[in-house]
């Protein structure tokens, strides 16, 4: 047999494992590689939009294509890129920081991942079909419900796939956390990163219904003839603002908090130091995650909605600075007193902490619900999101990337290449945002498709084009470090960081079944803690014996691609009945898969003793 | 009259922040320039806001910066185990609590100011102007339904009075907003109007901007704000009433132009009086600052405006090619002509750089 053939063999198996894998590790991978993929396309959006304001009156793009750029950059960028990257992380720590074989509902979890990903695919067709949605990420009705083409359609039903895809990964993970924690990891030890992952979780849970529903409603209103948001017939257009800003705002906390948790375990393991004032970390966790429902319609200043609800949303939001400073400050006195090892996944982290405060103070001047006459849909706003978001979510993922790429991959991405991506990437950052908090108080609004010449704003749009290309260089960098790690670096042991909690005591990249025998947790950063008393590892909580796990399955699969035909079957059978073939067959694919699930016995397999002790002697203990 | 913030702005650092933001943008358009009663209440309002947010920041920045110089790991060190500190319950109480009070030093005024301007409570009264806004796509309406006029792209105010608006929008949701003399208000379909107040302290051309997706041109929404003083108001409201729809224009092109206006775009548009009926009431035409909010007033931009509106304005409803560029020749004439009332025209317009 020639090796050629013997590759290609061995390629259609990796992808039919990946295909039916319902492991977390190589769920992260498929969230990983698919969550990448959309925050590139998401950055060549921006960059289009950049090289489109670059200069007065420029005609780079029409003003159609403008509107759906800026529709499909900030709806990529939040639901297919930001998104999927968290539930990468999520999926590739959390079992192992809590000593988990796996996560609770491991076929949801691989159904989860199939459901973003055709939703976000069924989103990106719209470019070839016709036209991409041109309302808006935020879609407000009846600028949205009025748009011409299927554009819209396509978000609708595009977002609804994959938010059922996050409600149900959300939903896992919030159970995985109350029920499959190691024996000694009681709530108040589980790492900082399990915690937000936990808080998040429940946002999710309660959060994107709200955005399921509001879907639903447009969902009828352009396909079935409803008329929920036409004024003409009694609707009120304000009900989707509200239904959108009740998922949408809980959603930033759903993006910031894992990150938060990242951050706060990156300056722990790189300070030596227990993080600072852990008990006020979870607290001020659970309060920000609490008060992020409350302040939906600091949003909605502008709407009319009067000076008393204004009023008491604009305090709410003031109030959510509080818990979020004393993160700031456990956060810098967690290095206090520290021993601070300036690796690339630490620069990202110390170059967070004034992206960060800048972001969150520009979001306490929004908050000031008269003042925010002035700020809201202008690039004051624009500024102030990106420095969150960019600022605190993107720099949150580089940094987590490059502290748990050696759990995923094996390997440590290369330092002095992670470094060079960083530069590029930071200084590009706040020329590109900083710049644009003065546009907006200048007169320049939101969602310009051009701004005229003499309004004194071509300075300022200018310097604001040239950061996003060092922006662009600096994830190109990035790409180049994955790709000459991936070739170049050498293989390192499972624990390179001198790691505290749990993820870093089993081999990297784990084993399937990721820790031999369940590990016993004595404390707070429960390896470090074993480290201090002379121990090499964790001190197993069972004895060595057979272990159960759950089997592969292509059924999750079917189901998403079910959904995915049945999505062209709704937007389509508008213009033309005979599409509802597809609205059947899809959702025939779907039903049969998942009664085919319901009906068939799986019960999974064993890993049995004999297997582990060979695995051991290959160093799987530790 | 000036705000109530006026006589802190001598401290030290309100005035230097003042002189830097007042720095920014251009007279009459920035909202870092404020002249008028709301944005001026808003400028105090962010630099408070500001003022506090540097405080934090600086105390945040010096910590970390102390930090990163002090406690790196240097050569020689990398088996130093650092005190594993569990926290600090005085330190978390004083993080805790001096933010709560920064933020009800902030959260006072806030109130104050939302509710300040939230205020109608002289709409109604005696001579008191209250002016309905309509939005389109993609153009104003401003109807004075007490005077029985009404404009479109230029809103005349009178100077030092509070002028009410009560706002709404005809199609999707736009957003009114002028940065130099208010903030925005948006302008909902169906039920739900808005009202807010404009008061300019001086004389100008004040800049205005459409703020919420509302389609393709959201971009080119501009209108503009003319506030001249209350006798030249007056004199502009009694120009605006005796305006004469049937007036015979004095060339014979503007005459043609004047008939073929007549015939093709009467049904949508309309000339003086109260009503507007679809598209923009075109009375003064002639003494606008600006063509479909954007062009400049030339006879050749009018005549492209008139046979291709969708390549100056993309999704915009008014047809194309409804006229031979001839007819829109001469239709641009007889617009051109339309020179109703000059009060305002005196006055600069900002839109250039100095």
């Amino acid at each position: 047999m020639s090796t050629a053939v013997a590759q290609k063999r061995g390629l259609g198996a990796m992808i039919w494992d990946y295909l039916t894998t319902v492991d977390h590790k190589k769920i992260a991978h498929l969230y990983l590689v698919s969550g990448g993929l959309f925050f590139l396309i998401g950055g060549l959006e921006a960059m289009i939009i950049r090289i489109q304001l670059m200069k007065p009156d420029n005609n780079f793009i029409s003003a159609g294509l403008y509107n759906e750029m800026i529709t499909m950059h900030g709806t990529t960028m939040i639901f297919l890129a930001a998104m999927p990257l968290i539930f990468a992380l999520m999926n590739a720590v959390v079992p192992l920081q809590i000593g988990a074989r796996d996560v609770a509902f491991p076929f949801l979890n691989s159904l989860g991942f199939w459901l973003f990903l055709f939703g976000g695919l069924m989103l990106n067709v719209s470019w070839f079909t016709g036209g991409a949605p041109d309302a808006g990420w935020t879609n407000y009705a009846p600028l949205s419900t009025t748009s011409p083409g299927h554009g819209v359609d396509y978000y609708v039903m595009g977002l609804q796939i994959s938010g059922a895809g996050t409600l149900i990964g959300g939903i896992n993970f919030l159970v995985t956390i109350v029920n499959m924690r190691a024996p000694g990891m009681t709530y108040m030890r589980m790492p900082l990163f399990t915690w937000s992952v936990f808080v998040t979780s429940t946002l999710i849970l309660f959060a994107f219904p709200a955005l399921t529903v509001g879907l639903f409603l447009m969902m009828f209103d352009r396909m079935f003839g409803s008329a929920f948001f036409d004024v003409g017939l009694g609707g009120n257009v304000i009900i989707w603002e509200h239904l959108f800003w009740i998922f949408g705002h809980p959603e930033v906390y759903i993006l910031i908090l894992p990150l938060f948790g990242a951050f706060s375990d990156i300056f722990s393991t790189f300070s030596k130091k227990r993080l600072f004032g852990y008990s006020a970390m979870v607290f001020a966790t659970v309060l920000i995650g609490f008060l992020g429902f409350m302040v939906w319609a600091h949003h909605m200043f502008t709407v009319g909605m009067g000076p008393i609800a204004n009023s008491i949303f604009a305090v709410a939001t003031m109030a959510i600075a509080v818990p979020t400073g004393i993160k700031i400050f456990n956060w810098l006195f967690t290095m206090w007193g520290g021993q601070i090892k300036m690796t690339s996944a630490m620069l990202w982290s110390i170059a967070f902490i004034p992206s960060f405060t800048i972001g969150g103070m520009t979001g306490v001047m929004l908050a000031a619900a008269a003042a925010d006459y002035q700020y809201h849909d202008t690039y004051f706003v624009v500024g102030h999101f990106h420095y969150v978001i960019v600022g605190g979510v993107v720099f949150g993922l580089f940094a987590a990337l490059h502290y748990w790429w050696p759990k995923m991959f094996g390997k440590v991405l290369n330092e002095k290449l992670g470094k060079l991506a960083f530069w590029p990437f930071f200084i590009g950052f706040h020329l590109t945002f900083f710049i644009q908090h003065f546009l907006g108080l200048m007169g320049m609004p939101r969602r310009y498709w051009v701004f005229m010449e003499g309004q004194g704003l071509d300075t300022g749009n200018l310097i604001s084009t040239i950061g996003a290309f060092l922006m662009a260089i600096g994830t190109i960098i990035f790409l180049t470090n994955v790709i000459y790690t991936s070739v170049k670096e050498k293989k390192v042991s499972g624990d390179p960081w001198d790691g505290r909690s749990l993820e870093w005591s089993i081999p990297s990249p784990p084993p399937h079944y990721n820790f031999v025998q369940t590990p016993l947790v004595r404390g707070l950063d429960p390896l470090w803690v074993e480290k201090m008393d002379g121990k090499e590892g964790m001190t197993p909580a069972e004895p060595l014996g057979d272990i159960h796990m759950p089997n592969a399955s292509i059924l999750p699969f079917t189901i998403s691609l079910g959904t995915f035909i049945a999505g062209f079957g709704f937007i389509y059978q508008v213009d033309d009945p005979v599409w509802l073939i597809a609205v059947f067959a899809g959702m025939g694919l779907t039903l049969g898969s998942m009664l085919t699930r319901s009906v068939k016995d799986d019960l999974g397999h064993h890993i049995h003793k004999e297997d582990l002790e060979e695995d051991i002697k290959k160093g799987a203990g530790k | 009259m000036r705000g109530w913030m006026g006589k802190f702005r001598s401290l030290f650092l309100f005035g230097a922040l003042t002189m830097l933001l007042t720095g920014c943008g251009i007279e009459n358009i920035s909202a870092l320039k404020p002249k008028g009663y709301g944005s001026e209440l808003l400028f105090d309002l962010m630099l408070i806001s500001i003022a506090i947010m540097i405080f934090v920041f600086v105390i945040v920045m010096a910590i970390y910066a102390f930090v990163l110089l002090r406690y790196r790991e240097k050569k020689g060190q990398e088996h130093i185990v650092p005190k594993q500190t569990e926290g600090n319950k005085a330190l978390e109480v004083i993080w805790t609590v001096i933010p709560i009070i920064l933020l009800l030093v902030l959260a006072i005024p806030t109130v104050q100011a939302t509710f300040d301007l939230a205020d109608q409570s002289t709409q109604g009264d005696e001579g008191v102007i209250t002016i309905d806004v309509t939005g389109n796509q993609y153009w104003w309406q401003f109807d004075y339904s007490d005077e029985e006029i009404s404009t479109s792209q230029e809103l005349y105010i009178p100077t030092n009075e509070r002028v009410y608006l009560n706002m709404k929008s005809s199609d999707v949701i736009h957003s009114f907003w002028v940065p130099a003399i208010a903030g925005k208000m948006d302008t909902n379909p169906g039920e739900n109007m808005n009202t807010m107040y404009l008061e300019a302290y001086e004389e100008g051309v004040y800049e205005g901007f459409c703020a919420e997706l509302c389609g393709p041109s959201h971009s080119l929404m501009y209108f503009k704000v003319v506030a001249v003083s209350p006798d030249k108001y007056d004199q502009w409201v009694e120009d605006m009433k005796n305006i004469d729809p049937e007036a015979t224009p004095e060339t014979a092109s503007a005459q043609e132009g004047q008939e073929l206006f007549n015939n093709n775009c009467m049904s949508c548009h309309a000339i003086g009086g109260a009503s507007a009926g679809v598209g923009p009431n075109l009375g003064n035409f002639g003494n606008r600052e600006k063509i479909a909010g954007i062009l400049e007033p030339s006879k050749e931009n009018l005549v492209d405006w008139i046979v291709h509106p969708d390549e100056v304005k993309p999704g915009n409803s008014m047809p194309s090619e409804l006229v031979t560029e001839e007819e829109a020749g001469k239709i641009a004439d007889y617009l051109l002509e339309l020179k109703h009332s000059d009060v305002g025209t005196e006055l600069p317009v900002q839109n250039a750089e100095e």
